[in-house]
């Protein structure tokens, strides 16, 4: 990751901030947007891998279910304890779920993730008395790393929290994909035997992946939940899990900025698509996932990068100086 | 009483296991074909429910003969398995096939998002419930207990029906041995001169067929209702998986098994009935990672 693309990230990320300061009425979908956006940072970090998982939606729902139930027992609390209790359960999900799945790839590591959201789905709606069914659970306003704000101070700092936050988990997945670990995890992708014929354990490998992946969620899960005052049910169904995957296709799985363009649009375009095509977004959103897997594998930054970087940034890319997976020789380029 | 209660679980989960043995059946055989997982196939699930329900109104309404629901029940089937079927393997499945699994799998769960907004679309919200093919056939005494012989009797023989035919389908006949070839290897099927995209939309709309065949003999026993298909989906997939991707004899039996251990969970433990199906996959998986009937090259079917 190179100087330029810090500034161009930190650059991103206060043009934000400075829209969210001038136009109150962005703070609210910028919220879920970035919260969205590091959901589907997660479904990246696993694309990585070449493994995709349809029930990531849980680990959203459990990080903002956890913080509801510290706000609860503690009688109103800090967001900042928040999110420690929410990263803290879904990193501990994580690891039970992970240590399960990550002995399967591709169709069982999908479908694996799907029945077990599914089941945390069911458990949510159905034990009504301390989950609050399908109403989901309150959450009172928390206070703001001390601070306690009225309502349009708070919106205002959650946005700025989010930004942050957003920023702070693409630079860091970016640091995690140049490491050893992040290595690997596109070996798994290319060439899983070769990995382990160099001693490293595939499965720690992804698992480690994994874990990553569902922080993020989580982080994006406290956020949206502290927002709208709401943990429900919802959070954690295949709808959910299946926006997340949207979104980071939608965005350009290579790279981790591409989950919060891709959040970013698809909030924008749903906004005014509500309107008059509410009824029809899903089958909106089924259309634009094969669109974009048929004609445009890289996303919205790929179609970017391909449009407007010069040629030689372009030759540059296939050799991996830009991270990217989709449009990866299918075959794996070791064999080659 | 304790063992009147071990009855009806038994019968509603042999009833259970029926239906659930019809979707798995179709998932598993194009898996083993086709190589793909096909996430819309609760979708031809719900959609088979729906079309008979529908035609079930429409027979009630017409006051020929309420009879008439049953034939109507695999007219459903077949309309939604074949043109719905078709429709997805040729404009969707066919431009696939080379592209990476995750991406194979991305492309049907967006069919799946496509087809659940369609559903919701044409049929709305709200639940259907027509039992006519319930009623019609009256109860039958066993043992003590009262049971519907369209859950008892109907359901397994068209499920026992189903597995002898697919026996007989792909051992005995040339269509059901050209489908084994191409399973087995589909470059050798190619070069001994089998059509192979052929073969693929075929195996794609008989295993539609039974999923909407699930849907739509499920359709008089429960209310239809979105959100069906995925429930349906993640527990076929829970079937197949557990007996081993591809295996037909053993889907039938871990249907059995995951059908009477949800209905023993429906009345022992509420709670936990979502869960067993799941519970049941994730042992089987932990201890075979292959499905109980799984080789470690499960290709054939």
């Amino acid at each position: 990751m190179g100087a330029r693309n810090i500034v161009l990230l930190v650059t991103a990320a206060v043009l934000l901030a400075a829209v969210a300061w001038l136009l109150p009425w962005t703070r609210t979908f910028l919220v879920i947007a970035m919260s969205k956006g590091l959901a589907a940072l997660g479904i990246v970090i696993l694309l990585r891998a070449g493994q995709v998982s349809f029930g990531h939606a849980m680990f959203f729902a459990v990080s903002a279910y956890a913080a509801g139930f510290a706000s609860r027992m503690l009688g109103g609390t800090d967001i900042a304890v928040m999110l420690a209790v929410g990263i803290a359960a879904a990193a501990v999900l994580s690891l039970v779920v992970g240590l399960f799945v990550v002995r399967y790839r591709q169709i069982f590591f999908g479908m694996l993730n799907l029945a077990f959201s599914m089941v945390l789905y069911s458990i949510l709606e159905k034990f009504f008395e301390i989950t609050g069914g399908s109403d989901g659970l309150r959450l009172s306003r928390p206070s703001m790393f001390g601070l306690v704000l009225q309502r349009n101070d708070f919106d205002l700092m959650l946005v700025f929290l989010s930004i942050a936050l957003a920023l702070g988990a693409t630079l860091a997945v970016q640091v995690y994909f140049a490491s050893s670990y992040g290595q690997a995890l596109r070996a798994i992708k290319s060439n899983e035997t070769r990995l382990e014929y160099i001693g490293v354990s595939a499965r720690l490998v992804l698992l480690i992946g994994y874990v990553v992946s569902a922080v993020t969620g989580a982080i994006g899960g406290v956020l949206l939940a502290a927002l709208q005052g709401l943990a429900s049910p919802s959070f954690s169904y295949w709808i959910q899990s299946g926006e997340f995957v949207f979104i980071a296709i939608l965005g350009g799985s290579a790279f981790p900025a591409g989950a919060f363009v891709g959040a970013l649009v698809y909030e924008g375009v749903r906004i005014y698509a509500a309107a008059f095509a509410n009824d029809i977004w899903e089958l909106v959103l089924g259309l634009v996932i094969i669109g974009i897997i048929l004609f445009a594998p890289r996303g919205l930054v790929g179609l970017a990068v391909e449009t407007f970087a010069s040629p030689r940034k372009r030759e540059a890319v296939p050799d991996g100086s830009v991270p990217m997976t989709n449009a990866a020789p299918a075959k794996g380029s070791a064999e080659q | 009483m304790t063992s009147d209660l071990l009855l009806i679980a038994a019968l509603d989960g042999i009833a259970y296991a029926a239906l659930v043995f019809l979707v798995a059946v179709g998932l598993t055989l194009i898996f083993g074909v086709l190589r793909v997982l096909n996430i819309a196939h609760g979708s031809f699930y719900a959609l088979g429910a729906y079309v008979a329900a529908s035609l079930g109104i429409g027979i009630a309404a017409s006051k020929i003969s309420p009879w008439l629901s049953y034939p109507a029940l695999a007219v459903a089937a077949a309309i939604v398995g074949i043109v719905v079927g078709s429709a997805i393997e040729r404009l969707l499945l066919q431009r696939i096939y080379d592209k990476e699994e995750v991406l194979q799998l991305l492309v049907t769960f967006a069919a799946f998002m496509i087809l659940d907004n369609a559903q919701r679309l044409i049929w709305g919200v709200q639940p259907y419930f027509v039992a006519t093919p319930l009623q019609l056939l009256g109860n039958v005494q066993i043992g003590g207990i009262t049971y519907t012989v369209y859950q008892i009797i109907v359901l397994p023989a068209v499920a026992l029906l189903v597995l002898a035919g697919m026996r007989l389908f792909l051992r005995r006949t040339v269509s059901g041995r050209v489908i084994l070839a191409v399973a087995e290897d589909r470059e050798a099927a190619r070069a001994i001169g089998i059509n192979v995209p052929r073969v693929y939309l075929w195996t794609f709309v008989i295993g539609s067929i039974l999923a909407s065949l699930g849907g739509s003999l499920a359709s008089p026993t429960t209310s239809i209702l979105p959100g069906m298909g995925t429930d349906m989906l993640v527990l076929s997939f829970a079937v197949a998986a557990s007996a081993g991707l591809g295996r037909i004899e053993g889907a039938a039996i871990t249907a059995l098994l995951i059908g009477l251990g949800r209905s023993a969970a429906v009345y022992w433990a509420p709670e936990l009935d979502v869960l067993v199906p799941y519970l049941i996959m994730t042992l089987v998986l932990l201890v075979k990672p292959q499905g109980l009937f799984g080789t470690l090259q499960a290709r054939r079917i």
